[in-house]
């Protein structure tokens, strides 16, 4: 079975219009949770989220391109463009036919349905800008992506709620691993703060209405945000053989599915998950040196969790450094696993740990080492990143640091 | 309510405002393709000049030469909006 590297980077998230950026916020703790600016705040009884500031997409797109652009498309372009920059790849001929990408996203262009349903239901207009359809659908930013890098072999989207982006990963990792492509773009991106993307997570009565504070005794909840992250992923022989620098090794990836609630978190399919993936990587549980946790910092997420890694760690869990980064950037929904992976990549790369923010009570239901507050330095050779979505879908994936 | 030079000149700078050229060279003889416009160019226009006179053109994409419009120039695409603005005036 080939092996499978990553050889290239990118993100546009609210810690960060970059990678390099999204570590500095993460090495400090620096939280992007705050006010809403969507239309009608007013009427949302949430009012915090993660938004991506600053950002103007006029900056990155000729102005006869943004109508085909959702945000979650312009969110997973420019991380897309970061990566390749990175990689140093170029595609040409048959290279090109051997070369693809999978994206995750939970709502795809949500913000254009509901920017649209405003315009045929709120304002009684009758007619629609053409390109609704293109910019909604959920394939639209793997579709961009392909065009803008001639990318033309396996292209696709995975959509499986908040594990959208490590399941998209882990469908990479199999087409480079069995031979179908040489090189994968891949990750995921999500942007649904607008009124009816919050008003639907309202619905549900799981939302925080300060902060996110992910195993602290007195969490309330999770906080919605947005962004995306794209990684390079080759085969090993495929970097080597065009000398390109590796961050690091797609080591193994796990899945499995609860079989139980639609979305009441399970012990057992998240243990499978993990096992999967730490069997899938060849190492034992004792290996990995850091966990960055689905962590959503609900009740029931944040317990199910902890216990879960203590039934696959076992005793090493007291060691064992576990943050939720969605303390700092929000959860970003299909593209949130895409962003922690950065975390995993700092750890490995940097020896820096990530850390759980707005950490205020040790929660004895939860993991033992949080990594309250402040970042630490740590040697770590394999991290695990976990992404457990509503409908009980797990996906895992493991990262191996390369000398 | 509109008069046709305001009628044409809108017409012209919607057209001019897609196809990234300046109004003047948005001259009647030009078809839409020889402007650079392609077929989701053509559709972004059409939506552009029903947004700018609040009016209905019946645009198939799939039968574009069996529409009951004629498109196949600026200056008929003029023609064709002062028809359709006199129809729904009437």
């Amino acid at each position: 079975m080939k092996r499978v590297v990553i050889t290239g980077a990118g993100t546009l998230n609210p810690l960060g219009a970059d990678v390099a950026a999204t570590f500095a916020a993460m090495r400090e703790g620096r939280g992007a949770i705050g006010p809403l600016t969507c239309a009608d705040v007013d009427r949302l009884s949430v009012q915090i989220g993660a938004e991506i500031r600053g950002f103007d997409p006029e900056a990155h797109f000729p102005r006869t391109r943004l109508p085909l652009l959702d945000r979650f498309t312009q969110i997973a372009l420019v991380s897309a463009r970061q990566a390749v920059a990175q990689a140093g790849l170029e595609l040409a001929g048959e290279a090109a036919l051997r070369a693809g990408v999978v994206m995750g996203t939970a709502g795809g262009g949500n913000t254009t349905v509901d920017d649209n349903y405003r315009t045929v239901y709120e304002q009684g207009k009758n007619r629609v800008h053409p390109f609704v359809v293109p910019r909604l659908m959920h394939n639209a930013a793997a579709s961009h992506i392909s065009m803008e890098f001639g990318l033309k072999g396996p292209a696709f989207t995975v959509s499986t709620a908040c594990a959208s982006s490590n399941h998209a990963m882990g469908q990479a990792l199999a087409l480079l691993r069995s031979g179908m492509a040489d090189v994968m773009l891949s990750g995921g991106s999500e942007a649904m703060l607008c009124f009816g993307g919050i008003k639907a997570w309202e619905g549900l009565r799981v939302m925080a209405r300060d902060t996110c504070r992910p195993f602290s005794a007195d969490r309330a909840g999770m906080v919605q945000g947005e962004g995306g992250a794209v990684f390079v992923f080759e085969t090993l022989e495929h970097a080597q053989a065009r000398g390109a620098a590796i961050l690091a090794e797609v080591a193994g990836f796990g899945m499995s599915a609860d079989a139980g609630d639609i979305v009441m978190p399970d012990l057992d399919g998240p243990v499978r998950a993990m096992r999967a993936a730490l069997s899938d990587a060849r190492v034992a549980p004792e290996d990995i040196g850091y966990v960055n946790a689905h962590g959503t910092g609900t009740l029931a997420n944040d317990r199910v969790e902890s216990q879960a890694l203590r039934v696959v760690m076992g005793a090493h869990l007291d060691r064992l450094p576990v943050s939720s980064t969605k303390s700092m950037h929000g959860h970003l929904i299909g593209g949130t696993s895409a962003v922690e992976l950065l975390a995993c990549l700092m750890a490995l790369q940097q020896g820096v740990i990530a850390p759980t923010i707005n950490h205020q009570a040790h929660d004895p239901d939860c993991v033992p080492d949080p990594v309250a507050n402040t970042a630490r330095a740590a040697k770590v050779d394999v991290a695990m990143s976990n992404a457990f979505a509503f409908g009980g879908l797990n996906a895992v994936l493991v990262l191996r640091r390369t000398p | 309510m509109h008069n046709c030079d305001a009628i044409r000149q809108s017409v012209i700078e919607i057209i001019a405002e897609q196809a990234l050229v300046d109004p003047s060279e948005v001259t009647a003889d030009k078809s839409l393709a020889d402007l650079g416009l392609d077929s989701l160019g053509l559709v972004e226009c059409i939506f552009g000049i029903e947004e700018a006179f609040d009016i209905a053109i019946p645009f198939n994409a799939n039968t574009p030469d069996m529409s009951g419009i004629d498109i196949s120039s600026v200056g008929s695409i003029i023609a064709e909006v002062e028809k359709l603005i006199a129809r729904q005036a009437a």
